[in-house]
């Protein structure tokens, strides 16, 4: 099973020598990302030239066809999101791109705004084609402020070139993105939350029904898909669904730009096949721990992600291994740690973050958050009791089971697992009167 | 301190922000971000908020929870320059204290604080996507990574460099 | 429409599409336990308490947020449920003071129920509460930061049924809390005080400022006359606080509680709403026929003034001149009351009961002096008046009924109907009409203006001539009739606009549990009162023609003018043209 990426890696633009692909990630470096000419010259468009000489239908299932799961983090299938999308009737609709990557440890969007901008609205406009939408939203964390900069030039000459507009490459296809502005909290990348921050509002979750698919910005219906989820459409009809669908696993497909960071010797995004083990990404990749330390853990998907010690890094890079392994592939984050940190300061950091990006709207996350943090300040000072160690594990199970929406639901995630791989790193912190007792 | 200036140019340029935005209530945010910028010590002003809300049918109230919600927003006056010290994991693990020593020497004030001069405020900030070059700080829009003694005196000195506006 | 089948607890049931599980579970007697839920607002689904189970599904949903589908099997009571709802508790109290004997909804709070009901003893998290000042700033309200549980019902008090929009959630996570922008204190807003907040919060964290001391002392003094008026709306109320059906009428004994209280008169303000009626009718007729200003509004409901001064200064002309019926009660008892029982005004001491948290505001503005003397020294809600029952050791239900004192307690229907929306339109109309045209009005109800509609329209013929009148009730349906006005596109002679929903009966100082449904009762409760009086309009009050006749002159004469009638100001410009003032006075600096 570990091996069945091998087949695929004889595709195209696979790197053997590092284990990378090339496919969203083919223009990186490669290319002044603003120029519409270069990214023409590089084989851009031909992907919405060919959707759009299909009906819409056919897109869609072409995208089915792909097995493209949402590269967001929740891994819904793209193609039927679309198709409920495009079944859905509505005076006008519209397709968001969330670019508001606030996962601690990501930053593959980063990459795909920074160098290929082009690539992202092509996947828009597709999807738009597909679903019936006229307007699109790109909403870019703040914190990718030049960004935002960049992309509106992106579209303006896209717009000159008439792959934006009214009437797109002549086929009457009419198309509008606007740049939308984040302005500092990780829950808007929530999608009902980003709507309602696209709306001007403070950034809460929405009550679900209405789902954003009926009634999401401007009460329109609303498809909202990631930055690389949108990118991936592209290369999808430049290669075709069925060359693409070779990458990866038979319930991984395609491949997944990956953010590898902490103590790395090469920190970076890269794009790989899914079913590349972890130690391969981490070493093959990543040229293993930097200042030759040893390991101890990683944290996967970002904060929100669960952590894994060292001993346990054949795990292939699969929504199906990782499942069986109460893991997420999340953001695509792999943050890794060195013998030099303690698991409970990192978990703290994990925590702080928490903290500071819940809403507050709902009690669990809101006052669950409040009381994780204080328990693990008490680990952090040595002064926790053993009671701690249920009250953490009862209270993580109120948030996962009652918050609001995902961020309280996930937040106790990484402090679970940590506890779960490290106990003694934890039991260390018991005040030692208290440990007696 | 009143270190703002709620001159009428401030406000004729509030004007140009909003009617860009359509005056719509919609663009709330984007119109506070880049009123925020007008403003020399970044922040939102009690009159300023109460007069885009205005301009938008808004109430103060929303207005207000708008900008006590997102980071990117204060209702009260920072400094010339943010400086913005990433404490996230991955920073974590690459050690973002020895970076927050040096800033704070560098400076003479503590995180949380301003300098005497209104010139920088330091202050800690959630992950920015730079980490691919941990340990990271922002300075304003600016991030600059891959940070050692050395290169966070010649980024202060840069900005200590340019003369008042 | 479709129905679904589904399984509450092991109960089949066949409920319409679009029916909540919590209006589900309802229909086979299971109340799952909320907090944020309120029966007359829209769902917020943010306390989490009302979680239930999917049966086999490993997965809790909101009960109050999620409509049922075909086939669903839920479970409320399942050990999973009971846990969750018992950690969120957990978590709320422990950021909860819990110095509940001491807080004024002790005994009364809904999360002192759901503590009960799930015996939550103490748990292993660390209590913290914020440590935040309570916002006693002004006469009507308090606002105690540190109970708050964030249910976000006042929020849609404040802003979407009375569009003031003073309080709004603010900050994130732990910050997370409801206030006025940058955290003012709600004197130093546009509130309007009308007490609506404090009316829908489940707990102590906003609630009317308890003025009993003050009135107790009162009573102690051996050198002050105390005496007190109760307005329309309480005696169809207070019953509420005692266990009483919604809309009893519980008038006489209100007086003997009173007496035994140790008052030294009771009387009625549904006087004095007669005597409004005379001084507001003749205002009418003389800017109808003077070509004076219309539409004429109404100026009873306190409330309603500090909107209009608040948010459309402008139309303030529109206003009536007429204090309300408490001021006029209040000013009549430090003149004509004073003289007639041969007291210095200085040792009368004028209480009123009222439903109302804005009518403390009301007694304390500047304008509210007469002959020297402030007119109403204190004003309690009903709550505050339940309060003092109690504590007076008083069998409420049991307490033999009173009369009234004279002479401020001889009253008509048209006094009485003031209590709710419409009423005060009706009163004047039956007067007005009578007044003009010197004919009977043969039917006396007028039934368009009655009724929970936010906006009712009647026309009424008066000499050959069909006059338009309206009446709104909610400040955001008040804002629709200004909107007209600002329009241009009113055509309405005379407007009735109460500020708070369903008009006095719904006050923000009534009893807590005011929903529409009671609310409903106690309108009943007011028209039923109206008809079985004697005398049912206001210019046929045998205590009023005498006070005219004794004291006042004519209506609109200079005493009345003198003492029953009122100025308004625009309210604190400060917010509102402070950034224009801003504007100006930095380009005139240049």
């Amino acid at each position: 099973m570990k091996k069945k990426y091998v087949k695929s890696l004889i595709g195209i633009g696979v790197n053997a020598m590092n284990k990378t692909v090339s496919l969203i990630s083919k223009n990186f470096k490669n290319l002044d990302p603003k120029s519409l000419q270069e990214y023409l010259h590089a084989g851009g468009y031909l992907g919405l030239e060919k959707a759009l000489a299909s009906t819409p239908a056919q897109v869609i299932q072409e995208v089915k066809k792909s097995g493209l799961q949402g590269r967001g983090g929740a891994a819904y299938p793209t193609g039927r999101k679309w198709e409920q999308a495009a079944a859905v009737e509505g005076p006008r609709k519209i397709v968001i791109c969330n670019a508001d990557e606030g996962e601690p440890g990501t930053f593959k969007d980063r990459y795909l705004l920074q160098y290929d901008p082009f690539k992202i609205i092509e996947g828009m406009t597709i999807a738009a084609y597909a679903v019936g939408a006229t307007e699109g939203y790109i909403y870019i964390r703040e914190e990718y402020k030049k960004l935002q900069d960049q992309m509106k030039i992106v579209i303006a000459s896209a717009l000159e070139g008439g792959f934006l507009g009214d009437n797109i490459l002549g086929t009457g296809l009419c198309f509008h993105i606007k740049v939308v502005s984040g302005a500092g909290a990780y829950v808007c990348g929530e999608n009902s939350t980003l709507i309602e921050s696209i709306e001007g509002k403070s950034g809460r979750p929405r009550i679900k029904p209405p789902y954003i698919k009926e009634k999401g910005l401007f009460g329109l219906p609303t498809l909202v898909n990631n930055v690389e989820t949108f990118s991936v459409i592209p290369v999808i009809f430049e290669i075709g669904a069925e060359e693409y669908s070779k990458y990866g696993t038979e319930f991984s497909k395609g491949t997944k730009l990956i953010s590898l960071c902490g103590n790395i010797q090469y920190p970076g995004t890269y794009e790989i096949p899914f079913g590349l083990t972890l130690r391969e990404i981490i070493y093959d990749i990543g040229g293993g721990i930097r200042d030759g330390k040893k390991l101890k853990f990683l944290q996967l998907g970002g904060a929100s992600g669960a952590i894994l010690p060292a001993s346990k890094i054949d795990i292939p890079y699969t929504y199906e291994d990782f499942e069986g392994n109460g893991l997420t592939i999340g953001s695509g984050a792999i943050l890794i740690a060195d013998e030099t940190n303690k698991v409970v300061d990192y978990m703290k950091s994990v925590q702080d973050f928490f903290l500071h990006e819940s809403c507050g709207k709902c009690t669990p996350c809101r006052e669950g958050n409040r009381q994780l943090s204080k328990i693990i300040n008490r680990f952090v000072s040595g002064t926790a009791s053993i009671e701690d160690f249920q009250t953490v594990e009862r209270f993580a199970r109120v948030m996962k089971y009652c918050s609001f929406c995902g961020l309280g639901q996930t937040a106790p995630s990484a402090l679970l697992s940590a506890i779960q791989h490290f106990p003694d790193e934890f039991y260390q912190q018991i005040h030692k009167v208290r440990k007696i007792m | 301190m009143m270190e703002t200036t709620l001159d009428k140019d401030l406000f004729d340029k509030i004007d140009g922000i909003i009617h860009a935005y359509e005056h719509d209530r919609h663009n709330l945010v984007q119109i506070l971000l880049q009123a925020q910028d007008l403003i020399p010590r970044h922040y939102i002003p009690m009159e300023v908020a109460t007069y885009i809300g205005e301009q938008l049918g808004v109430p103060l109230s929303k207005v207000y929870d708008v900008i006590s919600f997102y980071s990117a927003l204060s209702d009260r006056p920072k400094a010339q320059h943010v400086i913005q010290l990433c404490k996230s994991t991955t920073c974590r693990v690459n050690k973002y204290q020895t970076v927050r020593d040096v800033l704070e020497r560098e400076l003479d004030i503590k995180m949380g604080e301003i300098t005497s001069d209104g010139k920088f405020a330091l202050e800690y900030s959630a992950c920015f996507g730079a980490c691919d070059i941990s340990p990271a700080f922002r300075i304003d829009t600016e991030v600059f990574g891959n940070l050692n003694e050395e290169k966070i005196r010649q980024i202060l000195d840069r900005y200590r460099g340019e003369c008042n506006e | 429409m479709k129905y679904y089948q589904i399984t509450i607890d092991h109960k089949q049931i066949t409920v319409p599409e679009g029916t909540t599980i919590l209006e589900a579970a309802k229909l086979v007697n299971i109340k799952i336990p909320t907090l944020c839920y309120h029966p007359d607002q829209s769902i917020k689904a943010n306390c989490r308490i009302c979680l239930v189970e999917i049966s086999g599904k490993d997965d809790l949903v909101a009960a109050c947020s999620t409509p049922v589908w075909e086939g669903a099997n839920i479970l409320t009571n399942s050990r999973l449920v009971r846990d969750m709802q018992k950690g969120v508790l957990e978590l709320i109290l422990a950021n909860h003071p819990q110095d509940c004997l001491r807080c004024i909804r002790n005994g009364n709070c809904e999360l002192q129920n759901l503590c009960e009901i799930f015996h939550i003893a103490k748990s292993n998290l660390e209590d913290e509460v914020d440590a935040l000042p309570v916002d006693d700033s002004s006469p009507s309200l308090a606002r105690d930061h540190r109970k708050c549980i964030k249910c976000n019902r006042c929020i849609e008090m404040c802003q979407d049924v009375q569009g003031v929009s003073i309080l709004s959630h603010a900050h994130r996570s732990i910050k997370y809390n409801i206030t006025p922008a940058f955290e003012r204190n709600l004197m130093d807003t546009l509130c309007v005080f009308c007490g609506q907040c404090s009316s829908v919060c489940p707990v102590g964290a906003i609630y009317e400022k308890d003025d009993t001391d003050k009135v107790w002392e009162a009573i102690d003094d051996p050198k002050k006359h105390v005496i007190v008026q109760i307005a329309p709306a309480v005696r169809v109320s207070i019953g509420d606080a005692f266990g009483m059906a919604p809309g009893t009428k519980v008038t006489g004994k209100v007086v003997a509680a009173l007496r035994r209280i140790g008052f030294d008169k009771v009387f009625d303000t549904d006087f004095t709403a007669d005597l409004t009626i005379m001084e507001e009718g003749s205002e009418l007729l003389h800017r109808m026929k003077d070509h004076g200003i219309l539409p004429m509004i109404t100026s009873c409901s306190p409330g309603w003034i500090n909107y209009i001064e608040g948010h459309y200064p402008h139309l303030l002309r529109h206003l009536s001149s007429c204090k309300s019926p408490q001021q006029m009660f209040g000013a009549l008892s430090k003149t004509y009351y004073a003289e007639k029982i041969g007291l210095d005004p200085a040792n009368i001491f004028t209480v009123s009961i009222m439903p109302c948290t804005a009518k403390k505001y009301e007694a304390s503005r500047e304008e509210m002096i007469s002959n020297g003397y402030r007119e109403v020294d204190a004003v309690l809600t009903t709550r505050e008046l339940a309060r003092m029952i109690k504590t007076s050791s008083i069998d409420f239900i049991g307490i033999e009924e009173e009369e009234f004192d004279l002479p401020f307690g001889i009253s008509t229907g048209a006094g009485v109907i003031f209590g709710a929306t419409g009423g005060v339109m009706e009163a004047a109309l039956r007067s007005v009409y009578e007044l003009a045209t010197g004919t009977a009005l043969n039917n006396i109800e007028f039934t368009d203006v009655r009724g929970l509609e936010g906006i009712k329209e009647a026309t009424v013929v008066i000499n050959d001539q069909p006059i338009k009148v309206a009446v709104a009730h909610g400040l955001s349906n008040a804002r629709k009739i200004l909107d007209y006005i600002d329009n241009g596109q009113c055509d309405y002679t005379f407007i009735e606009i109460m500020c708070c929903p369903g008009g006095c009966i719904g006050g923000g100082g009534q009893p807590i549990g005011s929903t529409l449904a009671v609310k409903e009762q106690r309108i009943q409760g007011i028209y039923a009162i109206d008809q079985d009086m004697p005398i049912r309009k206001a210019h046929k009050n045998p205590a009023v023609l005498k006070l005219y006749e004794e004291y006042l002159g004519t209506p609109l004469g200079h005493l009345s003018h003198k003492l029953l009638h009122t100025t308004y100001r625009a309210r604190s410009e400060d917010l509102h043209l402070l950034s224009l003032w801003q504007k100006e006075t930095a380009s005139s600096k240049e």
